[in-house]
């Protein structure tokens, strides 16, 4: 066991994975000699050679490009988006590519990425650098998006990612990359994908969340808790697919559920768990749903954020709405 | 202020447009431009390149009359692109990895897919798509196929595979793609054995070459990326022959990435699904590409060498037609692609939700 940062514990995922199995590479811009911008893959050029982590020229699409014809050839690629904003650039060739591989070929051929981007606001960080753009790959079937809330499951959910024969969006949020520790085990465990966790056990209301949200539910449970409300709080992990089975045992228990998400309301991660609640557990409910999203604005820029991002106050006021609905 | 410009703009413009002749080995009238090249084809290398122009062009009347009748599903005519598709393709080997777009299915086949995949790719059935060639199916996304190229060519650097290179085909439209670059640039960075080949045929649907890019040539947008590139006269399955093999000698040898441009045309419609040609051209601007027709070219000289003649050659023809007829029966019979399948083909592990759609899907197709 040792305390690591959620960065430290990818770094330590991605040392593993590249121990592990000689087909792993990882690259991208800057991730060599610099160990990314963020310092996340630190250490493993010098570990591991340059022919096994590399600096790529400047260029989403030919990042991710190159990312599924390695694939196609057997490796197992673990390329990186700088930020998550500049995934525009790649789009093609994550979900009209990498995402139907299997599909096209019926299974012949494969292309195992595994794609790692920071997402996420609260850093204060220039336009375009903090989008939450799940919304926009959790719709491409084929295609996994990843988003662990805490160093440990960092950890164990990027080696299931990347030894999982489908692609991977894996999001790292920024905010969390240093702003918390965990004890974690030091040689190889996973955690397991398309499984949510239930990180808080309670018997009133279920907050559903993912990602740094995670904590802003778990912090309005301790609210919750001091006026004698037990709260259960689930963490979803992987929000393509969800695991709607989670979801609804613990509505058995508390009847009543809010779900949270950092991103804009619209059509999203939250928008999709409040429909399948609607659609198959809805007599379990005796209130409505409730929901606590960012606003439907543009991201905004660095001095709106704080009152802009969804917090535990937001949280403990909806829950409490649907508790006296 | 003086006014003088201390650059002389206009002369360096000038120098991009200053291009070398594009490599021929027979011009337009079949003469031998070429001896020494010429000269390195024996006899039955001749009759093998007419063989296969013969075979290219028969596919593509049959299929264009299955189109007809309505047995098609997409179908991106090839007709007068003979020389460049099958002299680039016929220089390739077996190991090497294909990255095709969607005009490019008559080169998929010669790698190793057979035509009843190809009927069944055209169609939309995924049966189509599990040939045993080294290949990619055919890219419908222009540009897509460049960025792959080089991922797949820096896969065989790094296998150390000997002997092996990735190739794929874009067309004039495809350049002005960012990804065309992006892929270039990428091969060029990383040194990869990849090949690329841009099939310069006029028209991108209905917009002409001209109004694609200010570039003098295609080929030299190669150059940006670091990348040798070469003019081939498209026509002249000699040629494109020739330089395809040259550039994979060059490539194995270690040597990194190549770029081709072939001036070749496209004398019918972009696809079958029926847009209309003339509509962004007339008969007087087609008429003298039909007159540099790739099987004219070659089958004067084998002509004049008493190897070939017109009863050999339909007899020939009818011989692929009738395979062709007997490719599209056996895709007539592919099992219905079913959606329980495409479920469970989505994900190597299907998710819960999948499982109960699967569940649902195999009951319903169980009563029909
Ligand atoms: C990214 C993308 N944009 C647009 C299209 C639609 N489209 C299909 S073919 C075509 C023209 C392509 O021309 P060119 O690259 O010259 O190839 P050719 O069809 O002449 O072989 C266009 C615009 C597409 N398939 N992909």
């Amino acid at each position: 066991m040792s305390k690591k940062t959620y960065i430290q514990a990818i770094t330590d995922a991605l040392d593993i994975l590249l121990e592990d199995d000689p087909k792993t590479l990882i690259f991208g811009e800057d991730v060599g000699k610099n160990g990314g911008v963020f310092r996340t893959t630190q250490g493993l050029q010098d570990k591991y050679g340059e022919d096994r982590v590399f600096d790529t020229p400047l260029a989403e699409s030919g990042i991710l490009g190159l990312a599924t014809g390695l694939g196609l050839k057997g490796f197992r690629p673990i390329p990186e988006i700088q930020f998550m904003g500049f995934s525009f650039e790649a789009i093609d060739q994550i979900v009209g590519q990498q995402a139907r591989m299997r599909f096209r070929f019926n299974g012949k051929q494969i292309s195992p990425v595994t794609i790692r981007t920071p997402y996420g606001g609260g850093t204060h960080t220039a336009e375009m650098h903090a989008d939450n753009l799940e919304n926009y790959f959790t719709g491409a079937p084929g295609l996994r998006v990843v988003m662990p809330s805490n160093p440990y499951d960092a950890k164990g959910l990027l080696i299931s990612s990347v030894e999982n024969n489908d692609p991977v969006l894996f999001m790292e949020n920024l905010k969390l990359y240093r702003s918390m520790k965990d004890d974690i085990p030091d040689g190889k465990y996973t955690v397991p994908l398309d499984k949510a966790n239930v990180v808080r056990e309670g018997t009133d209301i279920t907050l559903v969340a993912y990602g740094a949200e995670v904590n802003e539910a778990k912090k309005a449970a301790d609210t919750l808790a001091e006026n004698n409300i037990s709260a259960e709080v689930i963490d979803l992990r992987t929000v393509s697919p969800i695991d709607t089975e989670t979801i609804f045992k613990s509505l058995e228990k508390t009847h009543k559920v809010v779900v949270v998400q950092e991103a804009q309301k619209m059509a999203g991660v939250g928008a999709q768990v409040a429909s399948a609640i609607a659609e198959d557990a809805i007599l379990s409910l005796n209130a409505p749903i409730g929901r606590v999203a960012a606003p439907n604005s543009v991201y905004p820029f660095a001095q709106g954020e704080d009152y802009w991002i969804p917090g535990a106050d937001e949280i403990v006021e909806k829950a409490n709405e649907i508790l006296n609905y | 202020m003086a006014n003088k410009s201390v650059v002389d703009f206009e002369a360096i413009k000038k120098d991009l447009a200053d291009l070398p002749k594009p490599i021929q080995v027979l011009d337009e009238n079949s003469n031998v431009v070429d001896q020494e090249t010429f000269d390195s084809f024996s006899d039955d290398d001749l009759v093998e390149f007419m063989k296969k122009m013969v075979w290219e062009r028969a596919l593509h009347e049959q299929t264009m009359n299955f189109s007809r009748q309505g047995r098609m599903g997409f179908y991106a005519p090839t007709e007068g692109e003979e020389a460049s598709e099958m002299g680039t393709v016929l220089a390739m080997k077996k190991q090497d990895y294909l990255l095709p777009a969607y005009r490019d299915v008559p080169q998929l086949i010669q790698h190793g897919a057979t035509v009843t995949e190809a009927y069944l790719w055209s169609r939309g059935h995924v049966l189509g798509n599990e040939y045993e060639a080294n290949s990619m199916m055919p890219q419908i996304i222009i540009g897509a196929a460049y960025d792959e190229a080089a991922g797949v060519g820096l896969g065989i650097k790094k296998n150390k595979e000997e002997d092996t290179i990735a190739f794929t085909y874009t067309g004039d439209g495809g350049t002005s793609q960012g990804d065309s670059y992006e892929g270039m640039n990428f091969a060029g960075a990383f040194q990869t054995p990849t090949l690329f080949i841009v099939q310069n045929n006029g028209f991108a649907i209905s917009t002409p070459r001209a109004k694609q890019t200010a570039a003098p040539s295609l080929a030299q947008k190669a150059v940006a990326a670091g990348i040798p590139s070469v003019q081939v006269d498209g026509m002249d399955i000699l040629a494109c022959y020739t330089v395809a093999k040259a550039a994979r000698d060059y490539m194995v040898a270690g040597n990194g990435p190549v770029m081709i441009e072939t001036l070749t045309y496209r004398y019918g419609a972009h696809s079958s699904a029926g847009d209309d040609p003339k509509r962004y051209r007339t008969e007087d601007e087609v008429k003298p590409w039909h007159e540099k027709d790739p099987l004219i070219r070659l089958r004067k000289v084998l002509e004049d060498k008493g190897l070939w003649s017109d009863e050999q050659e339909e007899k020939l023809v009818d011989e692929y037609k009738a395979s062709f007829k007997d490719a599209i029966k056996e895709a007539d019979e592919a099992p219905k692609d079913k959606v329980s399948d495409m479920l469970k083909r989505t994900f190597e592990i299907p998710t819960p939700e999948m499982r109960k759609e699967i569940e649902k899907f195999e009951a319903k197709e169980s009563n029909e």
